[in-house]
């Protein structure tokens, strides 16, 4: 692997740079803390020079109007577009747009024509529905949610927990069990409306994030027609597994770019202030953490980096993937608290990012499956056949 | 925890002596005790919600009552409660801005 950004690279992650802090930074002075939205105004004006700068879209493939942007590029990228408050879970605040819901690039011509187009043009919002009260972790064994068929139709029952985004949707992907089979075959993936009867939106679910929260949803006697099946019927879990491990690399990257940026503050901050007499930065204690963090945000990356890399050139990347979402996650986690450390009072308070990055990042050991079962894929790719 | 805030209304006088300066959400109704305006105290509130629920009963004067929650959820509490009204009432309370302006989900709470 080439380590060596190319100038093509060097030039657009300057750009993006420079579009996060003379942008979003700003704005962010006059919002909560806790925001992960702009004005509407601010978006749309915002989304305006993205555009220009021929960056909208990221995620989208070229074939449907994306600016065919190699996965190694859009990784740098994503590093570059978390490096303010509300990077992690809000980068850039969706000004550089998003795939939808990737899944859908696979859909029929028909699918594609009522769910996809209208997302990519901004008309419509979808969400991911795979994990249950009964557990996220092993999605493939805990779905409980069934659907069987009626005629033209499958009608749903069940529910999901965990949702991001469902009560501002005009669809999404539902998992559900099609067949008797209990793990991975015999799940399949529905589009479903969010406006057919028995689809409710039961309730906020508060976390440590206080602005991007999820939800909780019930199926009643849903009635999806047939042809709203996406995939294949029972091979839904591939559609998911494969979401699953496609989200790692972007998730790890976010917490990277946060990590850089708490590093950054860190290191104008501890020349400055003094205790008993001496700038900060003249205590071994303090150079220690500068230097752990130096290494764990490095180590992030080149793995991380590594991952998007073998992705691009279309080779198994599971085990990267996991590796780069097991230790950019944790690495960022230190990171943000040894900076707060640092920061003493001043790191705690609501005035300085590192309280919102500290229990947003606690999330992301968890969030897209916890940092065991990444363990576990990694384990389970060098294993083989042979791991029971 | 309730998914509506079914705490105690208290009058104002009783709710000035009460109130800190934590991060919230509360309520203002009128004399028949109908929610007039949600509103939180954020990281950006001065005195908390104290100084809020204040400065909203200023702008209020038809404010009789007020009950509050203390969460640092604050965001996702606020709009989770002016989602429960928009259910309950078909409309947003009447001294709110237009849910357009903060883009607000859909919520079909159970009971």
């Amino acid at each position: 692997m080439n380590l060596e950004l190319t100038e093509e690279q060097e030039l657009v992650i300057a750009m993006v740079r420079r579009f996060v802090r003379e942008e979003i930074l700003p704005l962010e002075y006059d919002l909560d803390p806790d925001a992960d939205e702009l004005h509407a105004a601010d978006r749309a004006r915002l989304i305006e020079k993205t555009k220009a700068m021929g960056l909208y879209g990221l995620d989208i493939p070229p074939a449907f109007g994306g600016p065919d942007i190699d996965l190694v590029t859009r990784t740098l990228i994503a590093v570059e577009m978390a490096q303010h408050r509300a990077g992690l879970y809000a980068p850039c605040y969706g000004t550089f747009g998003g795939a939808g819901l990737a899944q859908l690039f696979e859909a029929t011509d028909e699918q594609k024509e009522k769910y996809l187009y209208p997302t990519l043009r901004g008309e419509k919002r979808g969400f991911f529905g795979l994990s249950e009260p009964s557990g996220g972790s092993d999605p493939a064994r805990a779905i409980q949610t069934k659907a069987v068929q009626d005629g033209d139709d499958w009608v749903i029952n069940g529910g999901k927990l965990w949702i991001s985004g469902a009560d501002k949707a005009q669809y999404g992907l539902v998992f559900a069990r099609t067949a008797n089979d209990k793990g991975r075959n015999g799940v399949t993936c529905f589009i479903v409306d969010t406006s057919t009867p028995g689809f409710a939106v039961r309730r906020i679910v508060h976390t440590l994030r206080s602005a991007h929260y999820a939800t909780e949803l019930s199926f009643e006697d849903m009635r999806v027609p047939a042809s709203n099946i996406l995939g294949e019927l029972n091979k839904g879990f591939a559609i998911a597994n494969d979401r699953l491990t496609k989200q790692r690399i972007p998730y790890a990257a976010g917490c990277i770019g946060v990590a850089i940026k708490a590093q950054e503050m860190a290191l104008e901050y501890v020349p400055q202030r003094e205790t008993f007499g001496a700038p900060l930065s003249s205590r071994q204690s303090i150079q220690w953490m500068l230097v752990d963090n130096e290494i764990d945000i490095k180590q992030s990356l080149w793995i991380t980096l590594e991952a998007a890399a073998k992705a691009e050139r279309g080779e198994n990347f599971r085990k990267e993937a996991a590796m780069a979402k097991l230790v950019a996650t944790e690495a960022g986690g230190r990171v943000v608290d040894r900076c707060m450390q640092m920061f003493g009072g001043l790191g705690v308070a609501k005035d300085l990012p590192f309280e919102r990055w500290f229990r947003e990042m606690r999330i992301r050991r968890i969030g897209e499956g916890p940092s065991e079962v990444q363990r576990h894929v990694i384990a389970r790719e060098l294993l083989g056949s042979s791991l029971r | 925890m309730s998914v509506r805030l079914s705490k105690k209304w208290l009058s104002i006088d009783e709710a000035r002596d009460l109130l800190r300066g934590n991060l919230g959400v509360f309520q203002l109704a009128d004399a028949q005790q109908n929610t007039r305006y949600i509103g939180y105290a954020g990281g950006k509130s001065l005195f908390g919600l104290k100084g809020e629920v204040s400065a909203a009963i200023e702008r209020l004067p038809v404010a009789t009552f007020v009950r509050w929650e203390v969460t640092t959820s604050y965001l996702s509490r606020y709009k989770e409660l002016l989602m429960l009204h928009y259910y309950d009432h078909g409309e947003l309370p009447s001294d709110n801005p237009p849910a357009a302006a903060i883009s607000l989900g859909q919520l079909r709470p159970a009971g």
